[in-house]
C-alpha cells in the first residue's frame, strides 16, 4: 500500500470528507512525526509502535574496495519499535 | 537534554490545527490512519509512505534460542516481524535537525 492508496482507502471510508482534507490529514501526521524526530523527540503510539532517534558515534571505517581508512561522522538514525498489539496482530494464528 | 515524548494527543492536535475538523474527529482520523496501516501489514502487504519511509513484514523461520538466565535451549517459533526503513529524506531531516542543535541553532 502506498501513501496515495492509503489516502484513497481513508477517503472511501469517510465519504463526508474531501479527498484533499484526507490528504492533508495523512501528510500532517507523518510531517509531525518527522519534525518531532528532527528535534530529537520520541513518538510513542501505544499499540502501534514507537519512533525514536538512535545516535551513532563517529568511527573509522574502511573503503571495502581499496582498504583505505576513512573517518565516518557520527550521525542520528530513525528507529521504529513495533508495538505489542501490532506485533500480535501480525502473528495471529501462529504466524506463517 | 529536553527530549519529549510525542503521543496521539499531540498528533491529533496537529491534525485539528491543520485541517479544521473537530478535535474528536481529528483523533478518530489519526486512529483510522494507524488502523489502515496495521491492517495492510497484517495481511502481509508492505506500506510505503513517500518521503517518510516504508514498513514491511518479514517472515522468520524457526530457530533455536537460549534463555539467557538459565542457559536453557528453547525453540523460537516462526514469526512475522515488522521492519521500518526510513526514507533518505527522513534520515536527512533528522541529521540536519541534529546539526542545527549542535551548532546552537533552534
Amino acid at each position: 500500500m502506498t501513501k496515495s492508496e492509503l489516502i484513497a482507502r481513508l477517503a472511501e471510508a469517510n465519504p463526508h470528507l474531501y479527498q484533499r482534507d484526507v490528504e492533508r490529514i495523512v501528510t500532517t501526521i507523518f510531517d509531525e512525526i518527522a519534525s518531532a524526530l528532527a528535534r530529537g523527540d520520541r513518538v510513542e503510539l501505544r499499540g502501534f509502535g514507537a519512533f525514536s532517534v538512535k545516535k551513532r558515534d563517529p568511527r573509522t571505517g574502511r573503503n571495502p574496495r581499496t582498504g583505505e581508512t576513512v573517518s565516518v561522522e557520527g550521525k542520528a538514525v530513525p528507529f521504529f519499535k513495533t508495538g505489542k498489539q501490532l506485533r500480535e496482530k501480525l502473528n495471529v494464528g501462529g504466524g506463517s | 537534554m529536553t527530549e519529549k515524548t510525542i503521543t496521539r494527543a499531540q498528533l491529533s492536535e496537529a491534525v485539528y490545527q491543520e485541517v479544521g475538523l473537530s478535535r474528536n474527529e481529528s483523533a478518530d482520523l489519526l486512529e483510522a490512519v494507524l488502523d489502515e496501516i496495521a491492517g495492510a501489514l497484517a495481511t502481509g502487504d508492505a506500506v510505503k509512505i513517500s518521503s517518510f519511509g516504508s514498513f514491511s513484514v518479514r517472515s522468520k523461520g524457526q530457530r533455536i534460542g537460549r534463555n539467557p538466565k538459565t542457559g536453557e535451549e528453547v525453540p523460537i517459533t516462526p514469526r512475522r516481524v515488522l521492519v521500518f526503513r526510513p526514507s533518505q529524506l527522513l534520515k536527512k531531516k533528522i541529521n540536519d535537525g541534529m546539526t542545527a542543535k549542535r551548532s546552537g541553532g533552534k
